[in-house]
């Protein structure tokens, strides 16, 4: 029952990555663009920065697709 | 205005094909073969008088009432249990028929009392009709003698009358009247699939009885009305009508309770409710009705109803009643208070499922043209809002692909995670009809619901499988499906992506998905799993049913993945009888879905990053919109709790009762500047509310609910609304204060806008509506008279997707402090939290929500059935009355959440479903042990709730 925002967005984060894993075709992208369609900015921009730190507790699937999500917002701006 | 009269054909409609031409009274006519004569007749314009014939039912020939001559045939059959036949000519009325007739209701008329003046049924009474169209004159038997119409004979007891029983607080059986003509007991065998009532005795002695001669209350009897709706005379009647009296007009309305949108006419006086009757021509009831539809409309004039505005500076003063204008600019400056203080983003809405689709588009409109953000949610978060991401993931849609009658074509019917005959009784009551016409049923849920096994109902499978293994269990199901060589690959080559299915295909062939592999991950035999799994795909066409026990869960979206999976694997979609249909849980979850309640999506399902989509809103609303999706339920928490979120307007959804973890949801409210509750009554969540707005009940304003078909229908404004508006004029009031301009007279005015704006609405206006009676989206171009099966030459999407889904177990594990699984569910009597439901008479039926455990973890623990218990979990405790029943599993425990004091979801957790937040409200690990009483939580949240409550100043708001 954590309060902490970080680590309940890393949870979810985890529980996507989860979903987007294990599918054959576009993990990373796939969770990339769940996660620009469904969460809100500021959601967005705090798990970025704790990628930018990091991205402790995060699994390996989510830490690439948050980077790629990094990359489009920044190609988009 | 006047009083809707439905045609009563006298024996149900034939569906064959083949056309027979007969003569009737000289008059040629043509009907579908199988068709009785009698309405064959009725179809010619031409009634025959009958008594024990309605179309509801099946014929019976017992009253002999509607005998007719054939031509060239010996004797006077019936004409309810004769068919046509070609080139047969028939006599209605010869001297003969009519003698027949004046005999058998002079019989009928003997043993019948003669209080029509003061009877509740005159004017709306066939016994007293067929009287008069047979010219019954006479009774030369008299009323001496054996009978059943009076207490004493010539002073002495006379044994075979009864006292009338008025048990039931909505009908009363008077069995003085009852002529005995089986209406009730066929009604509630064949339209409610009950079977409580029968015919005790024989001869003179036959009369109804409920159970074994119980009252009705006693008996298994569950006041689905169909007994009263099918009674010819006053012996099963409505109390409200003995009350009032016969109504003189009515309207087509539709029910505000479930997903199934059952519609009926409001049978009126004046503004004064007469009855709810159920509307034949209702395409999702086909004039059937449940208990709470039917009957428990009475909260709409309970006492607790607020009726003025209120205001407080903080949540622990007292309210105090103040105009409509003082409240709407207290709220307004408020609002614009926080966004200046905290951003733009500070502040939100919450749609609801209960309200019109029209209040729907316009709290979510008032975010993103108001507000200028994103932030507008609704309560279906927290029960479809799965269904709405898998399916569009799927197939391309967000809905359900079927209509109900699509049932009638089933031949296989899997239900998981839903409990129609409570949840959906009257599409229950359908589905357990095509049941005992012989379709096969497969139920996986971990409690053992009615569906199982009920009278004349036997599920081929019941997989009671462990709350939160879902997934697993659809992945093995489609292992067998694949590994067996079962799946059908001419349909998935045809309309699938083929790669797509290879990949999928190998994923669930993985060993660790067999049924054996997974039997004690899920506590189902594997032999049963693999025996439903081979009927699924071979029986028949076969459909999946579902509800909140799918999506509720933290893996609930890839659960509805999995069963499109299925579906699209064997073939089993595009046609009737077949389909991927979930059951909606409020009336307008559909609706408030499909109207842009969701941060990420405006009307229509269209990403808000749609520039497209965004444009056409922006050109007609003036505004330029925010691209980027706002925050979800939880998500606002969240943010409230951070301090960044600081105002929310709600209408209609009593977030605090039925959200989970309640404490953190409190916590969240508290921390707010602007509450802003748009309810019915002081429910939950506005104890912590600064503006409170009265609402209106369905009988009370004018728009359309989209049910559970996609079929959109009208609500009709009945009576005016007492708290003075109707819910879309209180949003219009605000919006207008805070600058917005709107100007909508009517809430046709709205669907107009809805239409212009939303491609697959295009085609709907409330005349349409009329018109038609409902339409199914799609309605546009295309499709103009809607859409009742989708996807029927291709997917929305083009080709349909399979996704691999990968079972990952839920956070909620059992150990050894909390060793039980409970999962939650709902009952008949009650609706959702109960806000309604415990304000009717049905709370007679569930006045408190109870424990059930299994007799092995009760005794382990000291529990006896009916003690108190303590249920704790790893957020919070509470305790309620246990019931001991081997429904459920050793292991799992099961409550309803219908009453506020239960506090049910202190106990359930944060977790939620991975793709939509959709809370895990189906599976928490608890501990039971017994207690003395209500927790300390419940005692202190009972003394809150009476402090929050608290309204100053002499007033009649309760009134």
């Amino acid at each position: 029952m954590s309060h902490d925002p970080v680590e309940r967005l890393v949870k979810m984060a985890n529980q996507i990555g989860a979903f987007f894993g294990p599918q054959k075709t576009g993990a990373a992208a796939g969770m990339a663009d769940h996660l620009s369609k469904f969460w809100d900015p500021h959601m967005r921009a705090s798990i970025i920065e704790h990628v930018q730190h990091g991205g402790a507790g995060l699994d390996p699937i989510c830490i690439e697709a948050i980077k790629l999500l990094e990359s489009q917002m920044k190609g988009a701006a | 205005m006047t009083l809707i009269r439905e045609t009563d054909f006298g024996t149900p409609e034939s569906k064959s094909g083949n056309m027979v031409t007969l003569t009737i009274d000289g008059k040629s006519v043509t009907v579908p073969e199988g068709t009785s004569i009698m309405r064959a007749a009725m179809e010619a314009g031409t009634e025959i008088p009958k008594l024990c014939a309605t179309d509801s039912i099946q014929a019976f020939g017992s009253c002999r009432l509607c005998v007719i001559e054939v031509e060239g045939r010996n004797g006077t059959p019936a004409s309810c249990t004769t068919p046509v036949a070609p080139g047969i000519a028939v006599k209605t009325q010869t001297p003969r028929l009519a003698a027949i007739r004046r005999g058998v209701m002079e019989l009928y008329i003997s043993d019948h009392p003669l209080d029509c003046l003061t009877c509740a049924a005159n004017g709306d009474c066939e016994l007293q009709d067929m009287a008069g169209a047979v010219g019954l004159r006479d009774v030369r038997y008299g009323y001496d003698g054996a009978n059943h119409v009076f207490a004493r004979n010539a002073g002495e007891a006379n044994f075979d009358w009864k006292p009338k029983d008025e048990s039931n607080p909505y009908f009363t059986y008077d069995p003085s009247k009852c002529i005995v003509c089986n209406r009730c007991v066929r009604a509630c065998e064949e339209v409610q699939g009950t079977f409580a009532l029968t015919i005790s005795g024989r001869g003179f002695e036959s009369r109804v009885s409920a159970g074994m001669d119980e009252a009705f209350m006693e008996s298994e009897c569950v006041s689905c009305g169909a007994c009263v709706q099918a009674c010819p005379t006053a012996t099963l009647t409505e109390k409200s009508v003995i009350e009032i009296g016969q109504p003189e007009h009515s309207e087509i309305t539709t029910c505000a309770y479930c997903g199934v949108g059952c519609t009926f006419k409001a049978e009126m006086r004046g503004e004064e409710v007469v009855r709810m009757a159920p509307w034949k021509d209702g395409k999702a009831n086909h004039g059937h009705s449940c208990i709470k539809g039917r009957f428990a409309y009475g909260y709409a004039l309970h006492g607790d109803r607020i009726l003025n505005p209120m205001i407080r500076e903080t949540i622990t003063e007292p309210w105090r009643e103040v105009s409509w204008d003082e409240a709407i600019s207290f709220a307004a400056d408020r609002l614009a208070a926080t966004q200046e203080k905290y951003g733009k983003n500070s502040v939100g809405v919450i749609t609801s499922s209960r309200c019109t689709n029209e209040e729907s588009y316009l709290v979510q409109k008032l975010a993103r043209q108001g507000f200028r953000n994103n932030n507008t949610d609704t309560c279906a978060r927290v029960c479809h809002s799965p269904t709405g991401y898998g399916l569009a993931q799927a197939f391309g849609t967000s809905a359900g692909t079927q209509d109900f009658d699509s049932v009638d074509d089933s031949d296989v019917i899997l239900v998981i995670g839903a409990n129609p005959t409570d949840a959906h009784p009257v599409f229950g009551s359908r589905m357990k009809k095509r049941l005992r016409e012989g379709a096969r049923l497969i139920v996986i849920d971990p409690r053992r619901i009615d569906l199982v096994r009920s009278p004349h109902i036997e599920a081929d499978y019941h997989l009671p499988l462990k709350p939160g293994t879902n997934v697993a269990i659809v992945t093995a199901i489609a292992h067998v499906i694949v590994t067996e060589g079962l799946a059908n690959l001419d349909f998935v080559k045809a309309r699938c992506d083929w790669d797509e299915y290879q990949d999928w295909a190998a994923f669930v062939s993985q060993p660790q998905y067999s049924p054996e592999a997974l039997e004690a991950t899920l506590g189902v035999p594997a032999a049963d799993l693999r025996g439903a799994a081979r009927l699924y795909a071979t029986g028949g066409n076969a459909a999946i049913y579902y509800g909140l026990g799918v999506t509720e869960h933290s893996q609930g979206s890839t659960t509805v993945m999995g069963i499109a999976n299925l579906a699209m694997a064997t073939g089993n979609l595009g046609r009737p009888g077949v389909g991927v249909n979930p059951l909606r849980g409020q009336n307008n979850v559909q609706g408030s879905c499909d109207m842009g309640s969701f941060p990420h999506e405006l009307p229509g399902y269209r990403h808000i990053s749609n520039e497209e989509a965004r444009k056409a809103f922006e050109a007609d609303w003036g505004v330029e919109l925010d691209p980027e999706p706002g925050l979800r339920i939880p998500n606002m928490f969240d943010a409230a709790i951070e301090g960044r979120f600081k105002g929310l307007y709600v209408q209609g959804e009593d977030i605090l009762q039925s959200d989970p973890d309640t404490r953190h949801v409190s916590a969240a409210l508290a921390n707010m500047d602007i509450v802003i509750v748009q309810d019915l009554f002081l429910v939950e969540t506005a104890n912590y509310a600064h503006v409170f707005l009265p609402g209106a009940t369905f009988l009370e304003k004018d728009g359309t609910f989209t049910n559970a078909e996609r079929r959109v229908q009208r609500v009709t404004k009945v009576m005016t609304p007492k708290n003075g508006y109707a819910d879309w004029e209180v949003t219009q009031l605000l919006a207008n204060k805070m600058g917005l301009g709107w100007n909508y007279a009517h809430a046709s005015e709205i669907m107009d806008e809805i239409a212009r704006l939303t491609p697959s609405f295009a085609g709907v206006s409330f005349d349409r509506l009329a018109e038609m009676g409902s339409v199914q989206w799609p309605c546009n171009e295309e499709s103009p008279e809607g859409m009742p099966i989708m996807h029927i030459d291709g997917f929305a999407r083009g080709k349909g997707k399979f996704v691999i889904t990968e079972y990952v177990p839920t956070d909620e594990k059992v150990g050894p402090r909390f060793p039980l699984l409970l999962t939650t569910g709902r009952i008949l009597s009650q609706y959702n939290v109960g806000a309604q439901t415990r304000r009717t008479e049905n709370s007679r039926w569930h006045e408190e929500d109870v424990l059930e455990i299994h007799p092995h973890d009760a005794q382990d623990r000291g529990v006896r059935d009916g003690d108190w218990v303590r249920v704790q979990s790893r957020a919070g405790e509470t305790s309620l009355r246990a019931v001991v029943t081997d429904r459920v599993a050793p292991g799992v425990v099961y409550t309803t959440f219908h009453h506020p004091m239960t506090q049910a979801n202190v106990v359930t957790t944060d977790n939620s479903d991975w793709a939509t937040n959709c809370p895990e409200y189906k599976v928490t690990a608890v501990q039971i042990s017994p207690s003395n009483g209500p927790t300390e939580w419940q005692e202190q949240y009972r003394e809150l709730s009476e402090q929050a409550r608290r309204i100053a100043t002499a007033i009649d708001a309760a009134e």
